[in-house]
């Protein structure tokens, strides 16, 4: 792999980069096992493969951005520094999980974080995250509303008119398709006519590219380019981001609608691993400095799962709270 | 050729003539500019309807609610004799216009005016400055006084803008706030909803104007989904101050698709408030607690109910509380119960209700999520005879609901079956016979209270 850093991240910083990739791939590993022993329960959507996309994003993020996407949302707030336990406690229903164990899986915010869900109807959270551009921009606010979106989304109506909206009013939103090549069982092929994804978008005036979204630094160098487009001519942008995700659509998933052969295949490019080689390569990053990362992390982990079941469920009495303020 | 006063929108019933742009002895063409007509919604002009001379003006310049169809002026038309005119005085409508189908109270001799007069305490029981204006005035000023209080409200809908609203609830607030806080959307209910929505989520406070509650449709899955349920599937983290706001039910003669009321739709979903006014009063006071309410506002208006005038405060601080109701008469015989338009439907039946003996008490619910419940049940114990009237249809209704919780509240005091008035479970028919027979009708709310009452 050729060394690419257009952004001079110093190694200690490229290192908290792979230390929060090597914490989403444990921490869903872990969620999985939990749900298979009954811990976790509903639906329960693993962000395995698409590591490089939030971190690459994350690595040009002003910390005051605001991040909103749908349901397979462990992996970006965790990318916006909330506190695992507390997120793993909501995927197991209790009482201290960052949403009190009211939302699950699919429903987790955090304001302090910049982070607004965690949204469970496909495409729903893409005109959200245009009002908070807008609520950006009418504010003066030097801010960028990043938001994500399936390749499944990319066929919802309510998305074009969102593109439509960001457009015409020209807000400060930077759309991400996590293009992971299926929405649920149905492949892009057989769901999307026409060219490109991020094409959709570019009809409305929309700028954009599609970037190999495995590969953290081509994620981190187009999500810069982005940031400095949206900055400089107060528009929004639009990348698709080819990836993939390793496990099912959700726990339940049978994976009858792609061979196992495709699959292995895209483990070949795990952008966990090919983060690490290229630190240790191309970096020259000692093996013992990586080592102590992900025994670390490891070990958190554990911390992690030990909470978020020895916290309690939540109490009786919240059923009926925060339906109003 | 009678030139005739002309209906330009489906709920005009008079206009006033604004200006003359011709003169008697002018000769015209079809299609030329006669005069400028301002109807309830517009400002519009009357086109000459063929060529010929202007022969005499009946109407003058100026002249207010006169009705549709009234003869304003006289046309030469070549070849056509002209017929002589008797002089008559101009026709005026009744100071309070009333309802395409049916006559609203001011016909009966029972002002809304004057019962909300009499429970003034409903509001704070102040003595506040009040001007009797219309209930689109008085949104537009509830609207106009919260974007002064508060930078971070703002109002987006079609046409909301340069158009001055469709329903001119708007009209003006464009030139005082501007395009950065006044701002007319493409008709994409979905997604200028969602971002609405994302807006407050974000801290702001949208005023979300619907043309009409029928195109909320488009958008009803932002509003249950992610305006509704967000504050407690973030575990308190997340609120959504939101008012989403515009005429719901039946106006007239709009057919299927524009005339439906959506009370029932809303009021199941935990997490909106629904509010529905039945005059100006309440309106603007209801508005503008909506507007401050942290919670989304699910606040619907009636189209035939915007011209109707009551008198209003025009301080700043007047609010009416979320969640209660009003008592507008007092009786002792049954308690009937309505919202939004229906109110006006009860106070056209009340004249024979009194007739037959009967004294009703009366309650406006104007919340209808919360309800006040406490007020309900203390009437109904009073009176232990219960009619609900509705436009919605009546399958699965708001009303069947609000029987049920008084059946099981005040089982004990009831002396009779509960009676609901609702719409027929019929898609709203065009025709104006049976546009009428399709909802709640004088008739049917008599005849319900004659039988909550054992009396023929």
């Amino acid at each position: 792999m050729n060394k690419k850093n257009i952004n001079n991240f110093t190694n200690d910083q490229l290192l908290k980069f792979y230390e929060k990739m090597f914490l989403i791939r444990k921490f869903e590993e872990k969620a999985a096992q939990l749900y298979g022993a009954g811990k976790i329960g509903g639906f329960c959507h693993l962000y395995i493969g698409q590591e490089a996309v939030v971190i690459g994003i994350l690595s040009s993020i002003n910390s005051e951005d605001t991040v909103i996407t749908a349901y397979r949302d462990h992996g970006h707030i965790l990318a916006r520094g909330v506190d695992p336990k507390q997120v793993m406690a909501e995927l197991t229903g209790r009482k201290d999980g960052i949403s009190k164990g009211k939302g699950g899986s699919m429903h987790m915010f955090s304001k302090a974080n910049r982070f607004y869900g965690g949204h469970g109807i496909v495409g729903a959270q893409v005109p959200l995250g245009v009002g908070i551009g807008f609520a950006h921009k009418y504010r003066n606010e030097k801010k960028i509303s990043r938001v994500y979106l399936g390749d499944g989304a990319m066929s919802n109506g309510q998305v074009f008119e969102a593109f439509n909206l960001a457009s015409l009013w020209e807000l400060p939103v930077l759309f991400i398709i996590e293009n992971n090549k299926y929405g649920m069982g149905t492949s892009i092929g057989r769901s999307a006519a026409g060219g490109e994804l991020y094409e959709r978008a570019t009809v409305f005036g929309i700028k954009g590219e599609k970037v190999d979204g495995m590969n953290f630094f081509n994620v981190s160098e187009s999500a810069i380019r982005a940031r400095e487009y949206i900055e400089k001519n107060s528009k929004p942008y639009i990348i698709e981001m080819d990836t993939y995700r390793f496990r099912g659509h959700s726990m339940s998933d049978p994976g009858l609608y792609r061979t196992k052969d495709e699959v292995n295949k895209m483990k070949e490019i795990d952008p966990v691993l090919m983060m690490k080689e290229t630190l240790l390569n191309d970096y020259k990053i000692q093996e013992d400095m990586i080592k102590d990362i992900e025994s670390d992390i490891k070990k958190q982990i554990k911390d992690v799962e030990k909470f978020s079941l020895e916290s309690p469920l939540p109490d009786l009495k919240e059923l009926y709270t925060e339906v109003y303020l | 050729m009678k030139i005739l006063l002309p209906a330009l929108s489906p709920t005009m019933e008079t206009g006033n003539l604004v200006k003359w742009l011709v003169k008697e002895g002018d000769s015209v063409v079809s299609g030329d500019i006669l005069a400028e007509i301002e109807t309830d919604k517009a400002t519009m002009e009357l086109e000459s309807p063929d060529d010929g001379k202007v022969e005499k003006i009946l109407v003058k310049e100026g002249t207010e609610n006169i009705s549709v169809n009234t003869e304003i002026a006289l046309l030469k038309v070549d070849g056509e004799e002209i017929e002589e005119i008797p002089e008559k005085p101009i026709e005026k409508s009744p100071q309070v216009s009333s309802n395409a189908s049916e006559p609203l109270s001011s016909e009966v001799n029972i002002s809304m005016n004057s019962l909300l007069n009499q429970t003034k305490e409903n509001s704070g029981g102040k003595n506040w400055s009040e001007k009797e204006i219309s209930m689109r005035e008085a949104l537009n000023q509830a609207i106009e006084e919260e974007m002064k209080l508060d930078k971070d409200v703002f109002l987006l809908g079609e046409e909301v803008a340069e158009y001055d609203g469709a329903y001119k609830v708007t009209q003006g607030l464009l030139d005082k706030f501007g395009s950065k806080r006044v701002l007319d959307t493409p008709i994409s209910e979905h997604g200028f909803t969602g971002l609405a929505i994302g807006a407050a989520m974000a801290g702001l406070k949208p005023i979300c104007e619907f043309m009409t509650f029928n195109f909320s449709m488009q958008a009803i899955d932002q509003i249950v989904n992610s305006a509704a349920k967000s504050l407690y599937m973030s575990g308190g983290e997340i609120n959504v101050p939101i008012v989403f706001r515009g005429p719901n039910g039946a106006a007239a003669r709009v057919g299927a698709q524009h005339s439906q009321c959506f009370i029932s739709w809303f009021s199941h979903i935990p997490g909106l408030i629904v509010i529905a006014p039945s005059n100006a009063r309440d309106a603007k006071g209801l508005l503008k607690s909506s507007i401050r309410n942290p919670n989304p506002v699910v606040f619907l208006e009636h189209e035939l109910l915007y011209k109707e005038k009551t008198n209003v405060p025009e301080e700043n601080d007047f609010l009416i509380p979320i969640g209660k109701g009003n008592l507008i008469k007092e009786g002792k015989d049954v308690t009937v119960i309505g919202f939004s338009m229906t109110v006006q439907r009860i106070l056209n039946a009340l004249p024979s209700i009194e007739k037959i003996g009967i004294s009703p008490d009366i309650i406006d619910l104007r919340s209808i999520k919360p309800l006040d419940e406490e007020l309900i049940y203390n009437s109904v114990k009073k009176t232990n005879r219960v009619v609900i009237v509705e436009d919605g249809f009546g399958n699965t209704s708001f009303g069947s609901h609000l029987s049920y919780l008084i059946q099981s509240n005040c089982f004990d005091f009831l002396d009779s079956e509960i009676i609901k008035v609702s719409g027929k479970d019929v898609p709203m028919p065009y025709a104006e016979n049976l546009e009428k027979l399709a909802l709640p009708n004088t008739d049917e709310i008599v005849s319900a209270v004659k039988k909550v009452s054992y009396t023929n």
